[in-house]
């Protein structure tokens, strides 16, 4: 009874679209599905995300004139590739639990019929929900999850395009190889992070490419997230005075640190930080003044006017009501090009097409809003050609200094701290 | 190596003793009516709150914010007393420990609901700048926490043991209807004590301020420290909350340097066994 009505209801909206459409009859859509944290802890992080990636479907659907000089799909019209069709993106809680993500998901595929999913920003969320659409058949891309794991499950349907814990590393080792080809002195490097998975995975990872890089790290400190003090810490790092130095750290202890270190009256030559805490805006916000010239990384770092990193984000500030595109929402929207890309040359809707399609993808870098090399995947689907823009922070905001040919600013050091 | 060591040890004092004076209300209200507060950790993150916003709003220092938080989380405790505590301490354990545990959540969320949950912080100059005394190291807020820390637990010990108020306290925390026969009402005095101990909490809250971070979890991150303080020093003794503050800022510190910082909770907790394996009621506390 209640299914023949909605069924009804669902027939009369559909023959109220075709009415709307008028002479566009020929046309249809192509629903793509999007599991994020909408509730939850990560709810913030979700809704700018979904802002984002509205930003893109309005962009292709509707057409940006500046951004079509750069972007053949910006044109307007839909998809040329599937005669116009327009793409609408339907959006999923994940609630921020691994089981909500994949209920989601099966939904999404079973129900809404999707023909493609992007998600889940969590890692493990992405874990579970990427599973369904493996099993049902249907392309899953990551924009955003970086636990090493997910392109190692043998799956056929998954893809990511961030860059991963190995691409910060070797970021880092071509920006400190630079360094000291230029003079400067980077003899020993300290790493200090902390010790749940994020930090431990990550500092391994910063050591291993280090050392076949040839840069020693002398000191290696793993503490705990939620410390009430870390003074002997900077003690050790005082006594041993590394050359350079890297935080891996969340903000309660990004902030304790940078505290401290003023505190104690110790700073290295060169000061990395590894995204996270020390990108908190309530980091940036209350102690920007004391880590002046902090290196930090960032997939997004605005753009020179005319660009497709500017374009979009003056599209989402309008829409964000004045927030800029982060990290986060910049990797986001490019998740979704990427996907709205594969089905545009699949021509079709098949999964299997698209899946192909997302294979042979080959962007380029002026194609990218965040500060990635371009977009091709490999046998396990993570993008080759992801990487991630070195950041220094310079009065109150972080400038990208690294690569050169995206900078917007020149590197300055010694770090200058306070 | 030893200049290092020296400044090691000292960095490791001042934590104790910071630790001492925002252990010293959760003692004293255990040791008046056998109640654990568990709001404890949440009256010191109001109290940091407190700090914030005088100096947001009033460009206010310590000197402002000491005063005020020492008298709004004094009041706290007293409307907590009147309105919470007093009944469910007629109720059974398990509802003493929901009943404060509710309260530490309320006011959790209520902070996260009036603040956000975003990370403030003070400017580091306004207490003063760090001075080198000896080739030791010393922070202004740092110091001045410790300071009024050893001050504070001091005084409450002094009250409880030496004055007449402090007596009439002890003997409604020892029988209160045999006190009550002897003139003394036992609500006031209880009262008066979770006044006491709101107090020494605001002011360790907004000294902590002048060089933490202050969030609405702040108060979870402390009231750990908080416990095993009190319960290395003795349930119910202030001065025993201030010796084991001390030790144990300097065993973390120490273990930390000379170990690694991840290794300093488990000898700290190590250390906390032994005492509870051969004095379960605490270094300080009554057998």
């Amino acid at each position: 009874m209640l299914k023949t009505s909605r069924r009804t209801i669902v027939a009369g909206a559909a023959l109220a679209a075709v009415g709307w459409a008028g002479s566009a009859a020929a046309q249809e859509t192509v629903k793509i599905g999007a599991v994020y944290p909408l509730s939850g802890n990560s709810a913030s992080a979700g809704e700018y995300s979904k802002m984002a990636m509205e930003v893109g479907v309005d962009v292709i659907n509707n057409g940006n004139a500046e951004l079509a000089k750069i972007m053949p799909l910006a044109k307007g019209g839909g998809l040329p590739g599937l005669k116009g069709a327009k793409i609408q993106l339907i959006f999923a809680d994940n609630q921020g639990t691994p089981a909500a993500g994949q209920n989601q998901t099966l939904r999404l595929i079973t129900e809404e019929k999707v023909a493609a999913v992007i998600g889940a920003y969590q890692s493990g969320i992405t874990l579970t929900a990427s599973a369904i659409a493996e099993r049902y058949g249907i392309p899953f891309l990551t924009p955003e999850s970086v636990a090493a794991n997910l392109t190692e499950r043998g799956f056929k349907w998954f893809f990511r395009t961030t860059p991963v814990a190995i691409d910060f590393a070797k970021a880092y080792s071509a920006f400190l190889k630079e360094q000291k080809a230029a003079g400067r002195k980077v003899d020993s490097v300290a790493l200090v992070h902390e010790n749940t998975e994020y930090g431990n995975s990550v500092a391994s990872v910063i050591a291993e490419v280090f050392g076949k890089d040839g840069l020693s790290i002398t000191q290696n400190i793993s503490y705990s997230a939620n410390s009430t003090d870390v003074q002997p810490q900077v003690l050790q790092l005082k006594e041993k005075n590394p050359d350079a130095l890297i935080f891996i750290s969340y903000t309660s202890d990004a902030i304790l640190y940078a505290k401290t270190m003023k505190e104690l009256n110790w700073k290295p030559g060169i000061m990395i930080a590894d995204d996270a805490g020390f990108n908190d805006p309530s980091f940036v916000k209350t102690m920007a003044s004391s880590v002046e010239g902090l290196v930090n990384r960032s997939a997004f770092a605005g753009g020179k006017p005319g660009t497709v990193p500017y374009l979009f984000n003056e599209l989402y500030k309008k829409k964000s009501g004045g927030a800029d595109l982060d990290d986060v929402s910049a990797r986001g929207l490019e998740g979704f090009l990427v996907m709205a890309d594969a089905i545009n040359r699949a021509g079709s809707t098949d999964p299997a097409k698209i899946r192909d399609a997302l294979k042979a993808t080959d962007l380029k870098a002026d194609q990218m809003v965040p500060g990635y090399d371009g977009v091709k995947f490999d046998d396990k689907g993570q993008n080759t050609l992801a990487s991630s823009l070195i950041t220094q922070m310079r009065g109150g905001q972080y400038l990208a200094i690294w690569p050169k040919d995206r900078a917007t600013a020149e590197v300055i050091l010694p770090y200058k701290g306070w | 190596m030893s200049m290092t060591l020296l400044q090691v040890v000292v960095s490791g004092l001042l934590l104790g003793a910071v630790y001492a004076l925002f252990s010293s209300g959760l003692t004293l209200i255990w040791g008046m009516m056998n109640v654990v507060n568990f709001a404890h950790g949440d009256f010191v993150m109001l109290g940091m709150y407190t700090a914030v916003v005088i100096w947001t709003a009033l460009g206010g220092g310590p000197w402002a914010s000491v005063p005020v938080a020492a008298i709004l989380i004094a009041t706290l405790g007293v409307v907590s007393y009147f309105l919470l505590v007093r009944h469910i301490m007629k109720g059974p354990m398990l509802a003493q420990i929901l009943g404060t545990f509710g309260l530490a959540l309320f006011l959790r969320y209520a902070a996260f609901w009036t603040f956000g949950a975003n990370f403030r912080t003070l400017p580091d100059t306004l207490v003063g700048h760090s001075f080198v005394l000896a080739g030791i190291r010393f922070e202004g807020s740092r110091l001045l926490a410790g300071v009024v820390g050893l001050g504070v637990t001091l005084l409450l010990h002094v009250i409880l043991t030496r004055t007449a108020i402090g007596s009439r306290m002890l003997a409604v925390s020892e029988d209160a209807t045999a006190a009550q026969l002897m003139g003394i009402r036992p609500q006031r005095m209880q009262a008066l004590a979770w006044a006491l101990a709101g107090a020494a909490t605001g002011i360790a809250g907004a000294l902590i301020a002048t060089f933490f971070y202050t969030s609405p979890t702040v108060g979870e991150t402390l009231a750990i420290v908080a416990f095993v303080t009190v319960s290395f020093g003795g349930f119910g003794s202030v001065l025993g909350a201030l010796v084991a503050g001390l030790i144990i800022g300097v065993v973390e510190s120490l273990s930390a340097y000379l170990i690694g910082p991840v290794y300093k909770d488990v000898i700290v907790y190590v250390l906390f066994v032994l005492v509870l394996w051969f004095r379960p009621q605490g270094l300080m506390g009554k057998a």
